[in-house]
């Protein structure tokens, strides 16, 4: 598509491009030279700074706030994704005080936002700030899951479950070996991509006072002077990025794969943090 | 619920700060995000190189992360604001500016290639075939996509309640402090005004992509 635009560049046309690429680099570069004269004058890169890192109990504290982040995403994940299946079977259900219930339900989740209902748990029922946050995901993800998974199961051909009902299947069974497998196949990239949206939303426990990664940071940069705040921000940060980047090449990868797989092929992923339609 | 009708004062003022941070943040997103998305296809590599790296990096970082930095981390560096909205704001802008990105580049894409060549074939620059032919087509593929990210940006403001900004979850918090007996109610009348704000656009996106997809 990009080539389409403009013309296979000519001797001039590849001048200026080198020219066009070296003032942009220069201004990029120009920019964090000058993020890093500031943060240099705050004494950032002084040695002593980065030597908390030499400390074994901050790499467990970080190592701690991981395995926080990762368990809530984990559990609320296991617990969101067969919700959301029977959300989204209720949703297609051919009945309508089931069907419209639902949806009602289903559009309330979506609107609101995460660290809402993670508050609203924490606040109303109680509970210890873990559940609040795997509440909260739950809640929030089973709806986006249960409306991709409808996408996929409307993605497919008519013909499957008219094929499953003439064969004398019931609606649930047609739904159960027909159309489920295909539908999940399909939007296995756009499943994948939302766990890392449900995965970058673990940081919102930072609000609610879950010990994960960002509140460990906070604790850290308490507990050893604000001077040490930018370096294990940093890191924290860094291994966040890190994560989520690994996971997201991981659902560009499953689309990749799958498309040679899925009957139809898999659909193109979603833009991460969109709630699709 | 009678906590929702005494406080109904400080439930409009968070509804119209939120709405507020959301319209700002909206349109510097959809500006830079647009810039983006035309750097990301544009013929020099280093706009190329960078526009991916950003958005790269933006769409892999959680937005409490961008926000702790903009709020706790930059004033001890010295950089602080004079209304944490400031903060707010950029933060949210420069989060929502790369979904915005991808989802212009997206449509950009999904301009048949026909287009573009019977474009150049009358002799258009790039410059002119980008915001002649391109951009009017891809923007217009791609408005629900876009609209659902608006969406979410609304929802993502609430995070800024959590750091020092007072908006409708920022007034939330204080009230449920206050009204301890009643933070049930507190919180439905919380999620009501996001709801009065997010239901509609999300109609909304349903009826311009029936729309579009009648057109195509």
């Amino acid at each position: 598509m990009t080539s389409v635009l403009y013309d296979v560049p000519g001797p001039k046309a590849r001048r200026v491009s080198l020219i066009g690429s070296v003032i942009g680099v220069v201004a990029i570069a120009g920019l964090l030279w000058w993020a890093i004269t500031i943060l240099a004058q705050q004494g950032i890169f002084e040695p002593e700074r980065w030597a908390v890192f030499q400390i074994p109990e901050v790499w467990v504290l970080i190592g701690n706030g991981i395995i926080a982040t990762l368990t809530a995403a984990a559990v609320a994940a296991v617990i969101a994704f067969p919700l959301g299946l029977v959300l989204c079977l209720m949703r297609i259900s051919d009945v309508a005080w089931i069907r419209i219930p639902t949806r009602i339900v289903l559009e309330f989740l979506r609107g609101m936002p995460v660290v809402l209902m993670m508050f609203f748990v924490l606040l109303v029922f109680a509970t210890g700030s873990f559940t609040a946050v795997v509440a909260g995901l739950v809640l929030y993800n089973s709806a986006i899951f249960a409306e991709i998974i409808r996408a996929g199961i409307q993605s497919l051909p008519k013909g499957q479950r008219e094929a499953g009902l003439a064969i004398g299947l019931t609606s649930f069974a047609s739904r159960r070996s027909i159309e489920l497998p295909q539908a999940i196949r399909r939007m296995l990239p756009s499943l994948v991509a939302q766990l890392v949206v449900l995965l970058k939303d673990t940081s919102l426990g930072y609000i609610v006072s879950y010990e994960e990664l960002l509140r460990k940071v906070q604790i850290m940069a308490d507990f050893l002077g604000p001077d040490y705040l930018f370096p294990v921000f940093f890191v924290a940060a860094a291994i966040y990025i890190a994560i989520n980047f690994s996971v997201s090449r991981l659902a560009i990868w499953i689309e990749k794969r799958g498309s040679k797989k899925a009957a139809g092929g898999v659909v193109h992923v979603p833009v991460a943090g969109i709630p699709v339609k | 619920m009678d906590v929702i009708i005494d406080n109904l004062p400080a439930y409009v003022d968070g509804f119209l700060r939120t709405l507020f941070l959301s319209v700002v943040s909206g349109i510097f997103a959809l500006i830079f995000g647009t810039l983006l998305a035309a750097a990301r296809v544009s013929p020099i590599a280093a706009l190329r190189g960078f526009s991916m790296t950003y958005v790269e990096i933006v769409r892999n970082t959680p937005l409490t992360i961008a926000f702790f930095f903009a709020a706790v981390v930059l004033p001890r560096l010295g950089v602080t604001f004079q209304q944490f909205e400031v903060a707010a704001i950029i933060a949210l802008s420069a989060y929502t500016s790369a979904f915005i990105a991808e989802a212009v580049r997206s449509g950009v894409n999904s301009v048949p290639v026909g287009q573009a060549e019977a474009a150049r074939s009358i002799g258009m620059k790039f410059s002119q075939v980008l915001t002649l032919i391109i951009l009017p087509q891809a923007l217009r593929t791609v408005i629900p996509p876009m609209i659902n990210i608006l969406i979410a940006l609304v929802k993502n403001s609430s995070v800024a309640g959590a750091f020092y900004v007072l908006e409708l979850f920022g007034y939330g918090r204080q009230l449920a402090n206050a009204n301890g007996d009643a933070v049930l109610w507190v919180l439905v009348g919380v999620a009501f005004f996001y709801l009065l704000i997010t239901v509609p656009l999300g109609y909304l996106a349903n009826l311009v992509e029936r729309k579009v997809a009648i057109a195509r």
